[in-house]
């Protein structure tokens, strides 16, 4: 019995293209994840799913009274709430995914040593990695979820097109998920990680978020299209009322893109910190 | 038990390992920038046989442990294990490989027994095969009433029984122990030392690093001695003592002040004499007759023994007695 599963085990092993990187075997770092989830901190994992809706009714409701109807991506008039209500729902991708992907993967990292054990079995640094961004394009997902849900009881949503706001949010968590891990694996001490934070907080409020990029000068315009978050909130917003243009497909691509640059990244990254 | 029907296939890849060899390591290296950690040291492991790396902090033994278990890569030499390649072959490898860490690595957001399971599906062992072996495994390290506490509520010696446990989940032919039993309590350490001799007695190798010579004494069959990533001395514990130091060890004090002026004057007593800041070691065949030919000289000690010569001799006399930072 043992004997039969340890040689299924190296024979997996041995068929894998990623060298001495991946065995295959992903899901028992995800099943591994869920069970600590499930074992402690799933209310902390609330907090995720409550600050865009905070954000939402505060600004939506709140602002959007004085506000009023603003013009939406197809140019007919839209509640100042659904205008921004994708902004946010691409900011919580966002956020959730990075925040799995950095502090979390830094905590396990250097201080609680669980990759370490980990690569002393029949892991590889591959097999770490796709589990943890898997886990954190769940997490994603369920916030996604929960926030359309949302929007659909405060009327924000109008067509069934606005449905595909969660599969896109889950492709804008895994963006941010990949390049976080990438980035996280140069991070050597708290104050680097602070770094983070102190480039997501303008991202979050100045890539089109509550206002229309219009605003700004031709340069800055150009500078916030340059980053990630702009494209998330431009394509949620579009999916938000199923009106779809030749951006569309620019703004999955640069998703695209920049999943398979932290992807590639943090491989090659694992391998330097961890096969040394 | 299992051994043999893995051993033949994987020995032919060997290259030139020997059947029942299980580590060969022919001038390991491992440089940091211009720091030889590892300096062309050459070992090998019979299958079954408890191989112990004896070295003061820094000798390089974590780091050779590290490239056995393929997750530090080699600078130069040659090393198999099982006939693999750890730098091409790690998984591999690592299926076959029970790991004991120098400082506890348990998942503290598990619970104990949840620990041993998701360890073993790290390995793609079947849940069929680990619940039964995981509650084999707690009866093992003697945890079995704390099977769904959490980790950290488990005393240091739990904490190391159940790190043990978790190695042996995918029921490897080799178990490395690195300072298995430091910042243990002796109760511990006696508990532990019982339980991996029995992993002995059921055919598992052993090879462990330690700087506890009680430790490598009670455990070891061979042992090498690496200072500055070099092996100084290879053996058993009983050889080593015979070939580096004699049978027995007179011990004196005299009292600091005299200490330092009392060497001239004991010359030619046992067959080497060490002059230490609080006592004097004459190292003799008899001790006792060496304590005859001192009083004989007219000198009192304050103090004095004999004993037995131990691993720790050998140990400070090949690695030396200044501190290693």
């Amino acid at each position: 019995m043992s004997l039969t599963a340890r040689q299924g085990a190296a024979d997996q092993a041995r068929n894998r293209t990623f060298g001495p990187l991946y065995s295959r075997n992903a899901r028992a770092v995800i099943s591994r994840g869920m069970k600590a989830t499930m074992g402690g901190h799933w209310l902390v994992m609330l907090s995720g799913f409550f600050e865009p809706v905070l954000f939402l009714v505060s600004m939506g409701v709140g602002m959007g009274a004085i506000v009023g109807a603003v013009e939406g991506p197809d140019g007919t008039p839209v509640s100042y709430a659904a205008y921004i209500a994708p902004a946010l729902l691409a900011v919580s991708a966002m956020n959730g995914a990075v925040y799995d992907s950095t502090w979390n993967v830094f905590f396990k990292m250097n201080f609680a040593k669980l990759y370490q054990g980990m690569l002393y079995t029949s892991l590889g640094p591959l097999d770490i990695a796709l589990g943890e961004i898997f886990l954190a394009l769940l997490r994603g997902m369920l916030y996604a979820t929960g926030f359309t849900a949302v929007m659909a009881m405060m009327g924000l949503i109008t067509t069934p097109w606005a449905l595909l706001m969660i599969p896109a949010s889950v492709l804008i968590a895994f963006g941010f998920a990949s390049l976080g891990m990438a980035i996280t694996s140069f991070m050597k001490t708290f104050q680097q990680m602070d770094w983070i934070t102190f480039i997501m907080l303008p991202m979050f409020l100045f890539s089109a978020t509550f206002y229309p990029l219009t605003v700004y000068p031709q340069p800055i315009q150009w500078l916030i299209q340059a980053m990630p978050l702009w494209h998330g909130v431009e394509l949620l917003r579009q999916i938000s009322v199923g009106m779809f243009t030749a951006a569309t497909p620019l703004h999955i691509g640069y998703y695209l893109v920049m999943t398979a640059v932290g992807m590639l990244f943090t491989t090659v990254r694992l391998r330097q910190l961890f096969l040394k | 038990m299992h051994n043999e029907a893995i051993l033949p296939s994987t020995a032919n890849k060997a290259g030139g390992q020997a059947p029942g060899t299980v580590i060969t390591a022919e001038n390991l290296t491992k440089t940091y920038g211009d720091v030889a950690a590892v300096d062309g040291i050459s070992f090998s492991v019979r299958a079954g046989e408890s191989f112990g790396l004896l070295g003061p902090n820094g000798a390089g033994k974590s780091t050779t442990m590290k490239m056995i278990g393929g997750v530090t890569r080699r600078t130069a030499g040659n090393l198999r294990i099982m006939g693999l390649d750890p730098d091409s072959h790690g998984p591999e490898v690592r299926a076959h490989l029970g790991v004991v860490p120098q400082q506890d690595n348990l998942d503290e957001e598990l619970r104990v027994r949840d620990n041993l399971l998701v360890y073993g599906r790290y390995f793609g062992l079947p849940l069929s095969y680990l619940k039964p072996k995981a509650d084999e495994l707690l009866e093992f390290a003697q945890l079995t009433d704390k099977a769904k506490s959490k980790v950290d509520a488990l005393s240091g010696g739990m904490k190391r029984r159940l790190t043990i446990a978790r190695s042996l989940i995918n029921e490897p032919r080799i178990l490395l122990l690195d300072e298995p039993t430091t910042g243990l309590d002796p109760q511990a350490r006696h508990i532990l030392w019982d339980r991996l001799f029995r992993l002995k007695e059921q055919g598992v190798t052993l090879v462990l690093t330690t700087h506890y010579m009680d430790e490598a004494e009670q455990l070891c069959d061979r042992l090498i001695v690496v200072d500055k990533g070099r092996i100084m001395a290879e053996g058993s514990p009983a050889r080593l003592i015979r070939e580096h130091s004699t049978r027995e060890v007179l011990e004196l004090r005299f009292g600091s002040e005299r200490n330092t002026t009392i060497a001239a004057e004991l010359d030619g007593i046992g067959e080497r004499l060490e002059v230490l800041p609080d006592r004097v070691l004459i190292y003799a065949d008899d001790g006792e007759s060496a304590l005859e030919q001192v009083a004989s000289r007219g000198l009192r000690p304050l103090t004095s023994l004999v004993r037995r010569s131990s691993l720790e001799d050998v140990f400070l006399r090949l690695t030396g007695r200044s501190l290693v930072d």
